[in-house]
């Protein structure tokens, strides 16, 4: 199922050429650029333009859930800036996942607030959880779950449009709606055809691109990712992270990753905050967060992951 | 003499695909070999293959020798099931991915760990709790007592991980095979989990079949490496000449894949 | 369901999706199973169709000699009262359908409605829902069909009534389990994050994804709620006279299976034909439905 493709890559560093269970399609996705021509690791800070008003921001944030003595998450507080993606560290148990159902709005904080372009979020503001969900979207862990298995892939890209509206409602298989499911499936690497397919017809990475391309087919400034590699093969975990990397640049991208994974993290992010038991135990810019930890867990972290021989 | 060699292995569906090709490698007293590929290399069904445990439907061909002190050279393919459970536990023990399918989720944890060691060594009342508490301890377990007394979803994945290599060494296997045995795990954990393993199987003399995606992982804990692709051996060496000098195509891949995300690291000192 | 998969890079058990070829032509929606279950349970539809239109004897004629073997002036013979055993059958056909498609209607919308509420709510609401369900299950069909009897009369639409009341716990218990696996999964979280509704998502995401394994239940139902209606009518609680149904047939016919067979085969065969039809339809029904068998097989 898989074949060899002619290295495509450019750069000094080779990425893998092959993917892990390819399906039927011919694809061998090919992302313009590789993370690996972006500075190497010890390039100072972000390489983009921030401006001071967080487009996300978490400020004080606690959760307890309902009948729990112990909060889950208890004073959580960072900024998102426009163009400083951001990775949120931890493992199990350190609030992840609760942060980002807090982040994506379908839960509210029990403490704290998450604010969204400056204002609190509010799930009872229609207008403005509208204009919420259009700009921040979101990647899944799991490509096997988070793609409905019963519609084909063009209706999968384009429910954000025709849940926002913004496209007309009555007849939302329009060619607008069609024309923008195509460029999204374009900027993700996938073939024009995948389109009519069903998502069991593709393997786990071709799924991971179908659900980017959800992501973004509405043009968000905010993706939010949830592990979105750690379920893929090694070879396709750095496919898709190149894949994402480059989507940051071209269609101007925030990326919100939650993370266990240092190298993941180090490839996409600017800024990096690590949980630990619901609490942020450290925070900065991702070349010093990873290159001199102040907080032992971070060390911890740091040590833990595994390392190829040195050579 | 070795331990474990496996010659021409072909495992087939019952739709007549071949999962796995015309496999042959051999572990040796003590060895460590890495099995190593994605999903559907057929990694995993070769480590079934090996236990005789393929799943129902699935045909092995080829010859799989066992060769444990004790036990003396037993082919494993097409061998009867009695001849089988002999071997299982001792010539050959398994810890498989996810440790909350590998026990029994109704039985206390400290039972479970009885059994076998019950089986092995023969041990009744107090003798056999004692082991158990000693085998707890060996995997690290900081609470033995309290863990022994615990049902499998009480403790952490990292403590039935470990509860599960302590079952599959109370048999005092020849060989262990470990088939992901850390990819469920949280990465500190890992890093403490593969730490134990590595420890136990120098301490024990074990030889050790491991096998894994993740390269490296698979390269820190193993010294040779065989490198799978949709069923098929491609290219095979000590973990350096394969992270140094890989030379098929898709170990190349494999390994720019792993360098790549290894280099990013770098920002850390290691 | 895959929670392993949300940790397992490579799981054994992650579905490695089979490479099917990129031009495998569209596979005719029109399977054999549907086509076979289409033809037996056509059948029945047009016997009971026929009754409509033309009978051999009236229901209630009874001047036939008792206990005719099949022959020319009754085709299948008569029963013990001397009613000739084809119009008892054919009228059978008629109540079995209408018992059948009734009550399945009835207890297939008010368990769906009752189970996707369930299915939805968290906490109490849950409980409570699901504690009723239980009861309501526990609670035998017999005595809810006697409760009302003594309410409103022995009628068809007590008969449907009864069945279709009891079989809405079953149903509402399937459909609540199926919802939350749904629920659970993280396509319909990725569709609330865009900002979906949740009645769109219950049409656009819960429902196709729920319907063939109901249907499917609803099937199996549908084969049982004739039986139910079988013996209902063998206390009394059924249809009355002259509404022949299959199973006061077969109750009726019970004493002289070994001299005169026939009249307990024959409805006893287009019960099985019934069944077997309406069941090989859901399964059709299921497979043109789920993309993953239409386009691997």
């Amino acid at each position: 199922m898989t074949r060899p493709t002619p290295d495509q890559s450019t750069s000094d560093q080779p990425t893998p050429d092959q993917s892990t269970q390819d399906g039927p399609t011919s694809d061998q996705p090919a992302p313009a650029r590789s993370t690996s021509d972006r500075p190497t690791p010890d390039r100072p800070t972000p390489n983009q333009s921030t401006s001071d008003q967080p487009i996300l921001e978490a400020r004080e944030v606690g959760f307890t859930y309902r009948g729990a003595s112990a909060p889950v998450l208890s004073d959580v507080s960072f900024q998102v800036l426009p163009g400083r993606s951001t990775a949120l560290v931890g493992e199990s148990g350190a609030g992840k996942t609760t942060l980002l159902r807090l982040l994506l709005g379908l839960a509210v904080p029990t403490a704290g607030r998450i604010l969204f372009d400056g204002t609190p979020l509010s799930p009872r503001d229609r207008g403005r959880m509208r204009a919420f969900r259009r700009g921040v979207q979101t990647v899944f862990q799991d490509p096997y779950s988070s793609l409905d298995p019963r519609q084909r892939v063009s209706r999968i890209v384009a429910e954000p449009l025709r849940s926002l509206g913004l496209v007309p409602a009555a007849r939302w298989n329009s060619s607008a709606a069609d024309l923008r499911v195509a460029a999204a499936l374009e900027a993700v690497g996938l073939p024009a055809d995948a389109a009519r397919r069903y998502p069991h017809e593709f393997s786990g990475g071709q799924r991971q691109r179908i659900a980017i391309a959800r992501a973004i087919v509405c043009e968000p400034r905010v993706l939010l990712a949830d592990e979105p590699v750690s379920a893929l093969d090694v070879s396709t975990r750095v496919r898709v992270i190149d894949l994402l990397a480059e989507l940051r640049e071209s269609h101007g991208l925030t990326v919100v990753m939650v993370s266990h994974d240092l190298a993941v993290v180090a490839m996409l992010c600017d800024h990096t905050a690590v949980l630990e038991r619901g609490r942020i135990v450290e925070q900065g810019d991702t070349a010093t967060v990873l290159g001199s930890p102040a907080h032992p867990y971070t060390r911890r972290l740091i040590d833990s992951m595994p390392r190829l021989p040195v050579t | 003499m070795s331990l474990l060699d496996v010659t021409g292995l072909r495992v087939r569906s019952a739709g007549g695909r071949d999962l796995v090709r015309d496999l042959s490698f051999t572990i040796g007293p003590g060895e460590r070999l890495g099995l190593i590929g994605e999903s559907g290399s057929g990694k995993s069904l070769t480590a079934l293959a090996v236990m005789g445990l393929l799943p129902s439907g699935m045909t092995a061909s080829g010859s799989v020798v066992l060769d444990a002190p004790g036990t003396g050279p037993s082919e494993v393919v097409g061998a009867p099931e009695r001849r089988l459970n002999g071997l299982r536990g001792r010539a050959v023990s398994v810890v498989f991915q996810e440790p909350l399918t590998a026990l029994d989720p109704l039985m206390r944890v400290g039972r479970q760990l009885a059994e076998p060691i019950r089986r092995r060594r023969r041990l009744r009342g107090a003798a056999l709790r004692a082991a158990v508490a000693a085998a707890l301890q060996e995997v690290r377990i900081a609470e033995p007592g309290r863990v022994a007394r615990a049902y499998p979803h009480e403790i952490s994945g990292g403590q039935r991980q470990r509860v599960a290599i302590a079952m599959a060494l109370a048999c005092e296997p020849a060989l262990l095979i470990a088939d992901e045995p850390t990819t469920a795990l949280d990465v500190t954990v890992q890093a403490e989990v593969l730490a134990l393993l590595g420890g136990l199987v120098t301490a024990r003399g074990m030889a050790l079949l491991f096998i894994g995606h993740d390269l490296a992982v698979v390269s820190g804990i193993t010294d040779r490496v065989l490198v799978l692709k949709d069923g098929e051996a491609v290219e095979s060496g000590t973990v350096r000449e394969i992270v140094d000098a890989p030379r098929h195509p898709y170990t190349r891949s494999l390994v720019a894949g792993a360098r790549h995300l290894d280099s990013a690291l770098d920002w850390t000192n290691r | 369901m895959r929670p392993a998969m949300r940790v397992a890079a490579s799981s054994p058990k992650a579905p490695v999706p089979e490479a099917p070829a990129a031009d495998a032509p569209a596979r005719s929606r029109w399977s054999a199973t549907l086509v076979a279950g289409c033809v037996l349970a056509g059948l029945v539809v047009a016997v009971a169709a026929l009754s409509l239109l033309w009978l051999p004897y009236a229901p209630d004629d009874t001047s036939g000699d008792r206990l005719m073997p099949p022959g020319a002036e009754h085709l299948l013979g008569t029963d013990k009262l001397g009613r000739d055993l084809l119009t008892q059958l054919m009228i059978g056909a008629r109540i079995a359908l209408t018992v059948g498609a009734g009550s399945v209607l009835l207890g297939g919308v008010l368990g769906l409605l009752a189970g996707l509420a369930a299915g939805f709510a968290t906490r109490w609401l849950d409980d409570t829902v699901s504690a009723l369900l239980d009861i309501l299950i526990a609670f035998p069909t017999l005595l809810l069909a006697m409760l009302i009897v003594a309410v409103r009369s022995a009628s068809l639409g007590s008969a449907i009534l009864a069945i279709g009341l009891g079989m809405s716990a079953i149903v509402a218990r399937l459909t609540r389990v199926l919802v939350k696996r749904v629920l659970a999964q993280d396509f319909v979280t990725a569709s609330r994050t865009s900002g979906t509704s949740w009645p769109r998502v219950v049409t656009e995401h819960v429902l196709p994804n729920i319907w063939p394994t109901l249907l499917v239940n609803l099937a199996l139902q549908l084969g049982l709620a004739v039986l139910a209606e079988a013996s209902l009518s063998y206390l009394g609680l059924g249809p009355p006279p002259p509404n022949a149904s299959w199973g006061r047939m077969l109750q009726e016919a019970q004493a002289t299976v070994l001299t005169a067979p026939v009249g307990a085969v024959a409805p006893g065969v287009l019960l099985v034909v019934l069944v077997i039809g309406v069941n090989l339809i859901a399964d059709g029904l299921r497979d043109v439905a789920d993309p993953t068998r239409r386009r691997t097989r």
